[in-house]
């Protein structure tokens, strides 16, 4: 553990990863603190340029609302949102994965038809699909989004069991008597967790896009405050005030690229093999 | 022959995947709120009771869920996609009218991601560790972080707003009423933004997975075998390399291809094109739900078709496959 901390602290990139990961969440407890009105309530002029006003150092949206303070608030909400849908899709594909990969043979055969169902339809598509019947209540959206992300992460836990299932001390604990629960839960399980980690930073990093691309159509809940749904709502005005659309759109580029790097700098710091490459 | 048994026993293997796919995204819709003859009647301005139990009757929309699936099923086997209510015609027509907006930004985006990604992943390969691997993977991070609509829209400003190089948006000029290859050209010139903007994202998978195939590769013995034959670089990398390292890349066509679909539908809306995406968000838009059944089904298929094309085209590449 400790090797693989320092290992991780070695890498500048991870380095740089963690501290905008760690911006974005501070950013989003903050939020309550420094913004403490309703970042969708109105706050002066409309269309305020940057700098132009010092009570609004980010400038104001086309309906007058202050846009640095939805970037606070918007961080707390793309956090959430992608931790969430993160955690149901990580749930549903380890699940699947686990099922499939420790007992082969028909249960396999039928999970991995549905989760080749799931991978064939678009993920967005499907999205689509799901807020058209469930509604875009920010919850919806985000069970939503876990619900369109785990097939991956079934697969991946899949193999990991294969492998894992066969080896001798899961054997040792079968020949012992143990329940089929518990050798996947408390042998197999924790073995096959760490690549299954580093895969959730990108079910993470696709689910806060995911929820933008959603947020950025106005399909997602009107009433949080979104960085997709600021980019949206500035698009009406992009030929001038361009910077409404721009300002949200870097924020969210910083925390996929933090999430990215995080992952990555976790796999190689996990994984010391293929370190130096 | 041998290739084609191979495509016919895939081709029969996703089927049951097709049936699963359309059976669940149906029963799903029974929960929508509101059904087609509902979304009709607001259109008309309102109905009574008895309009609407007539029409009801008239779409097959009284009977049980399961007899309604089997028909469904049923004229999905004659390629009928029913009726859009909204748009008042055939969906399959509808649908057959966007088709050729998407299959061109799809199939010009996933050119220009792969050559592109293809030549910046043995570039940074072979200097590896250095600046130009560096700058290389450093952009690929940031490519893929950077959301396609967004960029989508920064690219308007400049190129369009700022610069008037490229349009921002439409397929082709319908005004300027242009026939045959001129009409082309324009279309291919308002494509140019689109492709870059959807393709971005998938370049930055295809420099990263490139790269590391090509890193795989070179540390192969057949490759110390070639350089001990004293062959130069430059062959060594075109004739050995390059041909090995290709195949995860092209088994990335496949699994991307599902995602490719889903990024049209925002990169079409940002670029005001006709295709198949902004269909899907029209119909969610308008409760269009037989429309948007009827993309879910074309949408299945056409990842069906392109993971097909990318099995035969590996098998093509590797003979080790299906032996």
């Amino acid at each position: 553990m400790r090797r693989a901390l320092l290992a991780y602290l070695r890498n500048p990139a991870s380095v740089l990863g963690a501290v905008l990961v760690l911006a974005v969440l501070a950013m989003g407890l903050a939020a309550p603190l420094l913004f403490p009105n309703d970042p969708l309530g109105l706050a002066g002029r409309p269309l305020q340029w940057p700098g132009a006003n010092p009570r609004f150092p980010l400038g104001t949206d086309p309906s007058g609302r202050d846009i640095m303070a939805q970037l606070f608030h918007g961080a707390r909400v793309s956090l959430l949102i992608g931790f969430v849908a993160t955690l149901v899709a990580t749930a549903i594909g380890i699940a699947i994965g686990a099922l499939a990969g420790f007992y082969s043979g028909l249960v396999d055969t039928v999970l991995m038809r549905l989760t080749e169902a799931f991978q064939t339809l678009p993920n967005f598509l499907l999205l689509l699909v799901l807020v058209a019947v469930f509604g875009s209540q920010i919850e919806t959206v985000t069970i939503a989004i876990g619900l369109v992300s785990w097939p991956p992460v079934a697969r991946l836990t899949r193999a990991e069991f294969l492998t894992l299932r066969t080896r001798e001390f899961v054997q040792a604990a079968r020949v012992q008597g143990l329940s089929d629960i518990h050798l996947m839960l408390r042998e197999v399980l924790p073995n096959a967790l760490p690549p299954v980690i580093v895969y959730a930073s990108v079910v993470m990093a696709v689910a806060i896009l995911l929820e933008s691309a959603l947020a950025f159509l106005q399909l997602s809940d009107p009433n949080v405050p979104s960085w997709g749904n600021l980019i949206g709502l500035g698009r009406n005005v992009l030929r001038v005030e361009w910077y409404v659309s721009a300002i949200p759109g870097v924020a969210i580029l910083l925390t996929i690229l933090g999430v990215s790097l995080v992952g990555q700098g976790l796999n190689d710091a996990l994984n010391p093999r293929i370190t130096g490459r | 022959m041998r290739i084609v048994a191979l495509a016919g026993k895939r081709l029969a293997a996703s089927l049951p995947t097709l049936l699963l796919i359309l059976v669940g995204i149906f029963c799903l819709l029974q929960f929508a709120p509101g059904d087609t003859v509902d979304a009709m009647l607001a259109q008309m301005g309102g109905g009574d009771a008895a309009i609407a139990a007539d029409l009801r009757r008239f779409y097959g929309l009284d009977l049980s869920v399961a007899e309604q699936l089997t028909r469904y099923l049923w004229r999905l086997v004659r390629l009928d996609l029913g009726f859009s209510a909204i748009y008042g015609k055939p969906v399959a027509t509808v649908i057959l009218e966007r088709l050729p907006a998407t299959l061109s930004l799809m199939g010009a985006s996933l050119s220009f991601a792969f050559a592109a990604g293809m030549a910046l992943g043995v570039i940074a390969a072979r200097r590896v560790n250095r600046w130009p691997d560096t700058l290389i993977s450093t952009l690929g991070l940031i490519f893929y972080a950077t959301p396609s609509f967004w960029f989508g829209l920064m690219a308007i400003v400049l190129f369009s707003v700022h610069l008037q190089w490229l349009p921002a948006g439409g397929f082709g000029d319908v005004a300027m009423g242009y026939t045959g290859a001129r009409r082309v050209l324009d279309i291919a010139w308002h494509l140019v933004l689109p492709t870059l903007t959807l393709g971005l994202i998938f370049l930055a998978i295809y420099l990263r997975i490139m790269r590391a195939s090509m890193l795989e590769v070179l540390s192969l013995d057949f490759v110390r075998t070639a350089r001990a034959k004293g062959l130069r670089e430059t062959r060594i990398i075109t004739r050995h390399v390059l041909r090995n390292a290709l195949l995860p890349m092209v088994t990335l066509i496949g699994l991307q291809a599902g995602t490719m679909l889903g990024g049209a539908v925002v990169v079409e809306s940002v670029f005001s094109l006709p295709g198949l995406g902004r269909l899907a968000y029209e119909s969610v838009v308008q409760r269009d739900l037989n429309t948007l059944l009827g993309i879910v089904f074309v949408s299945a298929l056409l990842v069906i078709a392109v993971n097909f094309l990318v099995d035969m085209l590996y098998a093509r590449l590797d003979p080790r496959i299906g032996a």
